[in-house]
């Protein structure tokens, strides 16, 4: 089987992260973010996946090279020179995408799921349609694209309404397709073109697009705020379906749970951690630290008794005792917090020190 | 009284001396609440001390000092302990409190009192505000007096230009340091040095002189403002009520106008220290300044300074303060306070029975009696430039408060953050509280109000 991962640009919405690392790698609980796809579409049996990305992917490339032999998969990139929209990189891939007739997987890359290959595929062929869009259930469908369904079938896509003034229905896209290769078919050559507005329309006047509904949590984790969120839905799920991978709820330091340590971090004396926290590799942590929603990335220290909430600390930063972060405080690589430091909502540049509270929310160039 | 020299001038350093502190009482210093609602300014410890205590230790250190005599209207019982507490602590220092019934205004005290001032026959009285923070170089005073056979010797000392204003100003001849001008509050600008509050006074000078004001005053009432045509008619105090205002006599804007018309009146400017103390806020500055003027003169009262006392650092006997804590600079932890593991205390001062749990973090702050600050708690204020003799900043374009200030018998709950606030007695914090994201007021009303 085959997959197309909709990876795009460097992620100028996760900066100050993505000013060191291109967003699929970035640690989205102790992994880079793409290899939680790329695992999940292994797992399946896909072995050709394509990365759709619009900048020169050698730093991925270095990195995912070892994953390709470690999970059976080919990993190829397919640089677009001119942006092409969400359905261009399909039609810009369609040589590997197209190479045999079985339908393929398109994912966009900032999604963070219980990825449900295995039933998507099995539905797809159990309605025999052209496509298979997966929905998620959510509070307010004003805000989104909502699918609308053909009267009296379940899953047959009627229509889309963008932003439901009215209620019409609580589906929304989840960013995750699977199509027959003949959807390449519909997409023009070297134009930018649009999977949601152009594509998928097309496809739904010929009555061959269906919808699969999502199980469990689903989040676009693309910008802090969400990637921390998001991070809080994968521990919750991962608390529930592979326990063994957290931290366990009797370890003395552990609060609330949803805890998630690498082996090789070090954690100081009387600390309470969580609920919802994950602590890269190498990460130091001193004494009486409290840490809570959040995430520590590979190599971060934080000091004796600082305290730390919501928050995404940096490769290789230093927390300061005593020092207080939180409100989605974002520390690049390589940043500094003085000792008794306040930060309350920064977004802080790589290698920068912080000798001076931060007061209200704003980026620290 | 024979052991009193008899007054003749040009005697030396024997001349007889007394020195008069004025507290004022319960219905002044409104704004150092929320502390004044449990404990009277005078008595509020800084650096370990009540605040007039040191102003006794340096009158204490003037050899010709007879006795001292505080002038006040608060209760008499306010201050036997105190008394009782300083007659040991300074035996050869005769200490007593006379009670106005009526705020009389700082001159009006004065003169009410003047027998028992005179009484012993001092030739000279040094008049001391209890609401300021100085190193009262009462000694240098007395010696400028000598050198310049004065009536009046005011202590002084140079602001910013800025804040000038908010004070009395003294214009002085450079060379004679003789005061040429005094006008309390200007609207404009006239000098950058003002009054710090201290006095020494001859008493042939200084009564005579309240006398002539009362005199003055009842011939002709005061105006409230120039008279202009548009206030003409409502500048005079002229009505029943007002006589009674007439009473209130003042120092600063009554008599020392007069005297530098008029008299050998002198400034002595100090390079040294002084804020006022006015706002509770104001007590974080003074508690800094006298704990540096402690550590410099190698006081034997601070904690000794380790890798988690900072100097200085003043730690009452009864504390418990856990040994992984660290303290300091310029903090003054109270009788029987708790200071919990890990917890940081920085630039604050913590009251009796307060409590800090582990891993808390207190700065710019004052904690009150018997409050408790919660496990991972940040209770923080702001630092004011140390030329700044104000407590208030501008945050987002909004005048905050800048120390916070817990008052008596506050709870800040595990992990809460207060910042740049003001909580009135029997607080319970158990969200975070800050004027900087919200904008609001910043006082915390409590549960119960103490009178």
């Amino acid at each position: 089987m085959k997959a197309l991962i909709l990876v795009g640009g460097f992620g100028t919405r996760l900066r100050p992260l993505t000013l060191t690392m291109p967003k699929p790698l970035v640690e989205f609980a102790n992994k880079p973010m793409i290899l939680h796809q790329i695992e999940a579409l292994a797992a399946v049996g896909v072995t050709d996946v394509v990365l759709a990305v619009n900048y020169r992917p050698e730093i991925m490339e270095r990195v995912l090279k070892e994953y390709e032999d470690k999970l059976g998969v080919k990993i190829h990139f397919s640089l677009e020179n001119e942006p092409l929209g969400t359905a261009g990189p399909l039609k810009l891939a369609e040589e590997i995408l197209a190479k045999d007739d079985s339908p393929f997987f398109v994912l966009n890359s900032d999604v963070t799921c219980e990825f449900p290959f295995k039933a998507l595929a099995e539905f797809h062929k159990s309605h025999g349609d052209e496509g298979t869009i997966v929905v998620t259930k959510v509070e307010e469908p004003s805000k989104y694209g909502v699918v609308v369904h053909k009267p009296n079938h379940p899953s047959r896509i009627d229509r889309f309404v963008e932003k439901p003034v009215e209620f019409v229905g609580n589906r929304i896209n989840a960013g995750m397709y699977m199509l027959n290769t003949s959807v390449l078919r519909r997409i023009e050559k070297n134009r930018p073109t649009s999977i949601e507005q152009e594509t998928f329309p097309a496809i739904v006047r010929d009555g061959q697009l269906h919808s699969f509904d999502l199980e469990g949590f689903w989040m676009d984790v693309g910008q802090p705020k969400d990637f921390l969120t998001g991070t809080c839905l994968y521990l919750s799920s991962l608390a529930k379906k592979q326990p063994h991978l957290l931290v366990s709820p009797s370890e003395s330091y552990v609060h609330g749970g949803n805890v998630m340590i690498d082996e090789s971090a070090k954690i100081g004396k009387n600390c309470r951690i969580g609920p919802n926290v994950v602590i890269g590799k190498n990460v130091v942590i001193g004494d009486g630290v409290r840490l809570q929603r959040c995430t520590l990335l590979p190599g971060s220290k934080v000091k004796d008794h600082a305290w730390i909430k919501s928050t995404i600390v940096g490769w290789n930063s230093v927390v300061g005792k005593w020092a207080r972060l939180e409100n989605v405080t974002v520390l690049g690589d390589d940043v500094t917090i003085g000792d008794e430091i306040y930060v309350n909502g920064g977004s802080v540049l790589p290698h920068k020190s912080i000798k001076a509270n931060v007061d209200y929310p704003s980026i620290i160039m | 009284m024979l052991q009193v020299p008899i007054r003749e001038k040009h005697n030396g350093p024997g001349k007889g001396t007394k020195a008069v502190i004025l507290v004022g009482g319960p219905s002044r210093g409104t704004r150092f609440r929320p502390l004044s609602l449990d404990v009277p300014k005078p008595l509020f410890d800084v650096a370990g001390h009540p605040i007039i205590w040191h102003c006794l230790t340096a009158i204490a250190k003037v050899p010709s000092i007879q006795e001292v005599i505080m002038i006040g209207y608060y209760d008499e019982s306010v201050f036997k302990d105190f008394i009782k507490e300083a007659a040991s602590e300074f035996p050869n220092l005769p200490i007593k409190y006379l009670r106005e019934y009526q705020a009389l205004g700082t001159a009006g005290g004065l003169y009410h009192f003047r027998d028992a001032i005179l009484k012993g026959r001092p030739e000279r009285i040094f008049v001391l505000n209890s609401d300021v923070c100085c190193s009262f170089p009462l000694n240098e005073m007395a010696k400028l007096f000598d050198d310049k056979d004065a009536e009046a010797v005011i202590l002084g000392t140079r602001v910013s230009e800025d804040a000038a204003t908010n004070f009395g100003c003294i214009v002085s001849d450079q060379h004679s340091r003789r005061v040429l001008h005094y006008v309390e509050k200007p609207e404009s600008h006239i000098s950058n040095l003002i009054n710090c509050g201290v006095y020494l006074f001859s008493v042939d000078a200084i009564f005579p002189s309240i006398k002539t004001a009362i005199k003055r005053r009842t011939d002709r009432p005061r105006l409230v403002s120039y008279p202009s045509s548009e206030n003409l008619e409502s500048s005079f105090m002229a009505d029943e009520d007002e006589e009674k205002k007439n009473e209130v006599i003042r120092l600063e804007q009554d008599i020392l106008s007069d005297l530098a018309d008029s008299k050998q009146f002198f400034v002595y400017e100090t390079k040294d220290f002084w804020r006022q103390i006015k706002t509770a806020g104001s007590a974080v500055p003074a508690n800094a300044l006298y704990l540096q003027k402690a550590y410099q003169t190698e006081s034997n009262e601070l904690a000794k300074p380790s890798p988690n006392v900072i100097p200085p650092v003043f730690i009452h006997p009864t504390a418990h303060v856990d040994p992984t804590a660290k303290l300091g600079p310029n903090v003054s932890i109270g009788p029987r306070a708790v200071i919990g593991p890990g917890a940081r205390v920085k630039e604050s001062i913590v009251l009796e029975d307060a409590e800090i749990k582990h891993d808390a973090c207190v700065l710019y702050s004052i904690v009150g009696w018997n409050s408790r600050v919660g496990a991972w708690a940040r209770v923080e204020g702001t630092p004011t430039p140390v030329t700044s003799h104000s407590t208030s900043i501008v945050k987002n374009g909004v005048k905050v408060q800048s120390i916070t200030i817990l008052g008596k018998e506050c709870g800040v709950g595990d992990e809460v953050r207060v910042q740049n606030c003001v909580c009135l007695p029997f607080k319970e914090l158990k969200r975070v509280c800050s004027t900087s994201s919200s904008g609001k007021p910043n006082l915390l009303r409590g549960i119960k109000l103490t009178n």
